[in-house]
């Protein structure tokens, strides 16, 4: 298939993606529907490199993907926090950092 | 020396005095503040004599001496420098005022001696005699001015002396608030005097007016006018007299100083000092010899029916000076001026007796409950009597003679000096009554309780109150001492009183018609340019005055002697017989209480309408709080953004990013 | 061409239905394994644009070490069914609204776009080196030496933080009341339905 056509599933999925994070109250879900707005970011940067015959999309996707296992640590390790203090995993609830 | 030298030597040393003791009283010791001030005021009064001296060494026409420190102000058109002005008029001020001042700072060494503000007073009273030192021996109307605030800030501060009380704090603003009626008037006056004569010296504006004005021009004579408001204000004529009875909460040697002998006399000097302009436009004259006269008898009234012995002496300033005024408004500027002091001899005698006998009463000012000091109190009731005869103008006291060189001058211009003149004949019949009024009551009759204790040997002590309103008082700081001193315990009251009392019985002689004519020789150069000075009633016409103001003399005080020693209680039927005249004049003819309805009220609605209308609602409500109202609705509404939910964001941030996308996209195509 | 047509077609539609998945199934644990399925026919999609290694990676990094971490989570935490509705009303249908919006703005990007090189398959690949180990390598050692060294710090950075937030401070520890609930009001977590889930409530012996 031509590149169009990953380039839109990776629309698609960001797409996806994105209405889980604004859809889903568990942030562990929350994070999880940001893995797939990752992913789809990593097929759309290998089409392109795909496209141009040339690997830096691929370099560029492999440290995106080094970038999102950093970010999982520490958001993982968050949760964990928070559920180890008997707060609920409601992300409507976690509404203490506002203004 | 030169007289503008001594002049100089004249202002500093007050100014010296009050300098060293206001910033050394403590190194130097309580008691440095009244031989201090005192030797300061008689090195004053020793260069006024000097000065005089070296100005009788000039030439009669070259009696005028002026001399500059410094410039002073030197801007936007205006050139004045911090100048001197000796000539004649200005000494015998200086003399006056250095004379009576030295008297009265010797009085209050001993009538201030237990009061815990002992140096305080004394800085304070030569910071005034140096105000008024200055106010008499300006060179220019700017420095004249500045010696008049000077003098209106001392009389505040000396009137609120014992601050703690509030009748007497009361008492201070209104005589500062009436003076400042005084000084915008005196500074508008000044302002058209240089508008048209370009100048404010004294040489410059006399020369400049007579260019610049004709006679009667209405600039001239609003300036004029404004000129006699000020002169009102700082010497308590109506309307601006109100002040001046309740200035009485000060110290009884205050009261003898500034608003006897001297601060009042403020306005006499001016008026005499500006008699060109007043000649030149008539029409304000006559207009400030008319209320002079109308405050001259209404004051006189008014002493009729007070009974707080300290404000009757009050009304007879306001009175006195009526007299003054009228004399050197309507050209009778000797006589004026003779007046003046020797009313500042009789009148500062008279308050210092009466403080006295205050002191006998152990505070209680009232003459209903004074009587029979006689005995007790012998050389009070000499000298108090002394002074009431000069106030009288009994022959023959100094008051005789200057108050009826006064009358027979306007009675000499004839019209409607002629009736000017009468009234204040009247008012003297009447000035004659309430002096003696003072003497029966106080000091004849039986001896009330204080009487009696004092006749043993025992000063009355009294619980301290205040006397106006009786409310009790702790004697600490700023209260009067503990201690009440009176005339025959203490010296140097003695000697203040004797010296006073000398000078009353004696000061007639520089004026004695056909025989003496010393005070007009000294004052002619002065006057040397008015219309008046050859109109002098004739010797025989001035000793039928005399003759006149005498018998008058007799007769008020022959009534008040039937009426208070004779058949006792004759007063009190009278005053039964017209209750509504009596009413009148014991409340001052209620022109306090209209003032206040008329000035004082309103403008305190207004001030409390500015306050919480303007200030509070509007400004700190509505402009203040609406503009800080308004950044809050926005801060919050910018901070309502901020909810704290993580989806909000996340949203958001899919809006933005779906809204560049857009942005990019419509660029595209 | 038209294998590879077939499995981009079905290696799409795994990964959209994963995709789904993760969205639209309410127990977590669920969420999690659907993401797994997406996440190979993710790699299966990256074998077909000739990035073996990237593939080769993503089952073993992301699938082999960050899903399990994440099943570890949720095994830890509990796959409580997620309440329906939202505390915020509109939140939900307004998140679909602009995510549609954006999927329409992307596809209008990307069809209407006039780059023609979108419309092949791909630039001609010299040799069959593209995508592989060794050229992945060489980039990282040469063009990207930087960037390769700023991940490896960013892992480091990572690991720490991990630790920190992972080890108990002095004064934290968790609040218990007498009847079991928190001070915030819920119930201590279900220790049973866990236990449940992991096989462990079975009596012994």
């Amino acid at each position: 298939m031509t590149v169009t056509w990953y380039v839109v599933l990776s629309s698609f999925l960001f797409a996806i993606g994105g209405a889980g994070v604004l859809t889903r109250r568990n942030p562990l879900v929350v994070l999880l529907c940001l893995e797939l707005m990752l992913n789809a970011g990593n097929l759309a940067l290998l089409a392109f490199s795909r496209m141009w015959g040339n690997g830096d999309g691929q370099i560029f996707a492999l440290v995106v993907m080094v970038v999102a296992a950093c970010e999982v640590v520490v958001g993982l390790g968050i949760i964990v926090g928070i559920f180890r203090r008997r707060i609920p995993e409601d992300v409507d609830a976690l509404s203490e950092l506002r203004g | 020396m030169t007289p503008t030298a001594w002049g100089w030597l004249v202002l500093a040393f007050p100014l010296a005095g009050t300098i060293v003791i206001s910033l050394g009283w403590r190194a130097l010791g309580n008691r440095i503040g009244g031989w201090l001030g005192s030797a300061m005021i008689l090195g004053s009064f020793v260069c006024a004599i000097g000065a005089a001296l070296s100005l009788q060494d000039r030439a009669p026409d070259a009696r005028h001496a002026t001399s500059t420190l410094f410039d002073y102000a030197h801007s936007a058109g205006i050139n004045v420098g911090l100048s001197v002005l000796v000539d004649p008029l200005s000494v015998f001020m200086a003399l006056v005022v250095s004379g009576v001042s030295f008297l009265i700072h010797v009085y209050s060494v001993a009538y201030i001696d237990s009061d815990r503000g002992y140096a305080r007073y004394f800085a304070y009273l030569n910071y005034f005699v140096f105000s008024m030192l200055l106010l008499v021996m300006a060179g220019n109307l700017i420095i004249l001015i500045v010696g008049w605030a000077g003098v209106g800030a001392a009389s505040y501060l000396l009137i609120s002396f014992w601050y703690r009380r509030t009748t007497a704090t009361y008492a201070g603003i209104k005589a500062f608030v009436i003076n400042v009626i005084g000084d915008v008037a005196l500074v508008v006056a000044a302002f058209l005097l240089w508008k048209h004569t370009n100048s404010l010296s004294f040489d410059g504006i006399f020369k400049g007016a007579h260019h610049a004005f004709h006679t009667n021009q209405g600039t001239l004579v609003a300036a004029c006018l404004l000129l006699t408001v000020g002169a009102f204000a700082k010497s308590a004529q109506f309307p601006l007299h109100t002040w001046l009875p309740d200035a009485m909460e000060g110290p009884t040697p205050v009261s003898a100083l500034i608003h006897a002998a001297t601060m009042v006399t403020a306005g006499v000097y001016l008026i005499a000092r500006f008699h060109p302009l007043y000649e030149l436009a008539p029409t304000s004259a006559d207009i400030t010899a008319g209320f002079a006269c109308f405050t001259l008898f209404y004051a006189a009234t008014c002493a009729l029916a007070i009974t707080d012995l300290k404000r009757i002496i009050a009304y007879s300033t306001i009175s006195q000076i009526g007299y003054m005024m009228l004399g050197v408004s309507t050209g009778g500027y000797d006589g004026g001026l003779f007046h003046l002091m020797t009313h500042a001899f009789f009148k500062a005698l008279l308050f210092m007796g009466a403080g006295s006998v205050i002191g006998a009463m152990a505070g209680i000012q009232d003459i209903d409950r004074m009587g029979g000091f006689r005995r007790s109190m012998k050389f009070t009731f000499v000298t108090f009597t002394i002074g009431a005869l000069a106030l009288a103008s009994f022959p023959p006291m100094s008051g005789w003679f200057s108050k009826d060189e006064i009358l027979g001058f306007d009675v000499h211009r004839g019209g409607y000096y002629l009736a000017l003149a009468i009234v204040a004949f009247a008012a003297a019949l009447i000035t004659a009554f309430y002096s003696f009024r003072m003497v029966f009551r106080v000091f004849f009759g039986d001896p009330v309780p204080e009487a009696q204790s004092l006749e043993r040997g025992e000063l009355a002590h009294g619980e301290h109150v205040n006397p106006m309103t009786g409310e009790p008082e702790d004697t600490d700081v700023g209260f009067p001492g503990a201690e009440h001193h009176i005339a025959e315990r203490e010296w140097p009251m003695k000697v203040a009183m004797g010296g006073l009392a000398a000078c009353a019985i004696a000061g007639g002689i520089v004026g004695i018609p056909g025989v003496t004519h010393w005070l007009r020789n000294f004052l002619d150069p002065v006057f040397v340019d008015s219309k008046f000075i050859h109109t002098q009633p004739t010797d025989t016409a001035s000793w039928i005055g005399l003759v006149v103001g005498g018998g008058i003399a007799l007769a008020g005080i022959a009534i008040a002697y039937v009426t208070y020693l004779r058949r006792p209680g004759s007063a009190g039927q009278v005053a039964a017989r017209v209750p509504a005249l009596h009413r009148l004049f014991s409340a001052r003819w209620y022109f306090d209480e209209i003032f206040d309805a008329v000035f004082v009220r309103p403008t305190q609605t207004f001030g409390r309408f500015g306050r919480y209308v303007v200030e509070s609602a509007f400004v700190q409500g509505t402009l203040v709080g609406g503009a800080t109202g308004v950044v809050r609705a926005g801060s919050a509404l910018a901070r309502s953004v901020q909810s704290g939910y993580i989806r909000a964001y996340a949203l958001l941030m899919l809006v933005g990013l779906g809204g560049l996308a857009l942005y990019f996209l419509l660029q595209a195509t | 061409m038209i294998f590879q047509d077939i499995v981009f077609f079905i290696a799409a539609i795994g990964a959209l239905a994963g995709a789904l998945g993760v969205v639209l199934l309410r127990n977590p644990f669920y969420s999690v394994l659907a993401l797994v399925a997406h996440l190979f026919f993710l790699a299966v999609l990256f074998l077909l644009l000739r990035a073996q290694f990237l593939a080769a990676a993503q089952l073993i990094v992301y699938a082999g070490a960050v899903m399990v971490l994440y099943v570890f989570v949720v095994a830890y935490i509990g796959g409580a069914e997620e309440p329906l509705g939202s505390t915020v009303p509109g939140v939900r249908a307004l998140g679909v609204v602009f995510a549609v919006c954006v999927l329409a703005e992307l596809c209008i990007a990307v069809i209407g776009t006039g780059l023609q090189a979108l419309d092949t398959r791909g630039a001609h690949l010299p040799g069959s080196s593209f995508g592989g180990p060794g050229q992945i390598g060489t980039l990282l050692l040469k063009q990207f030496l930087i960037p390769f060294e700023a991940a490896s710090y960013l892992l480091l950075i990572a690991a720490v933080g991990a630790l920190v937030l992972a080890r108990r401070r002095r004064g934290m520890e968790e609040v218990i009341e007498e009847d079991g609930r928190t001070p915030s009001g819920y119930a201590r977590p279900d220790v049973e339905r866990l236990n449940r889930y992991a096989g462990l409530d079975a009596p012994r012996g």
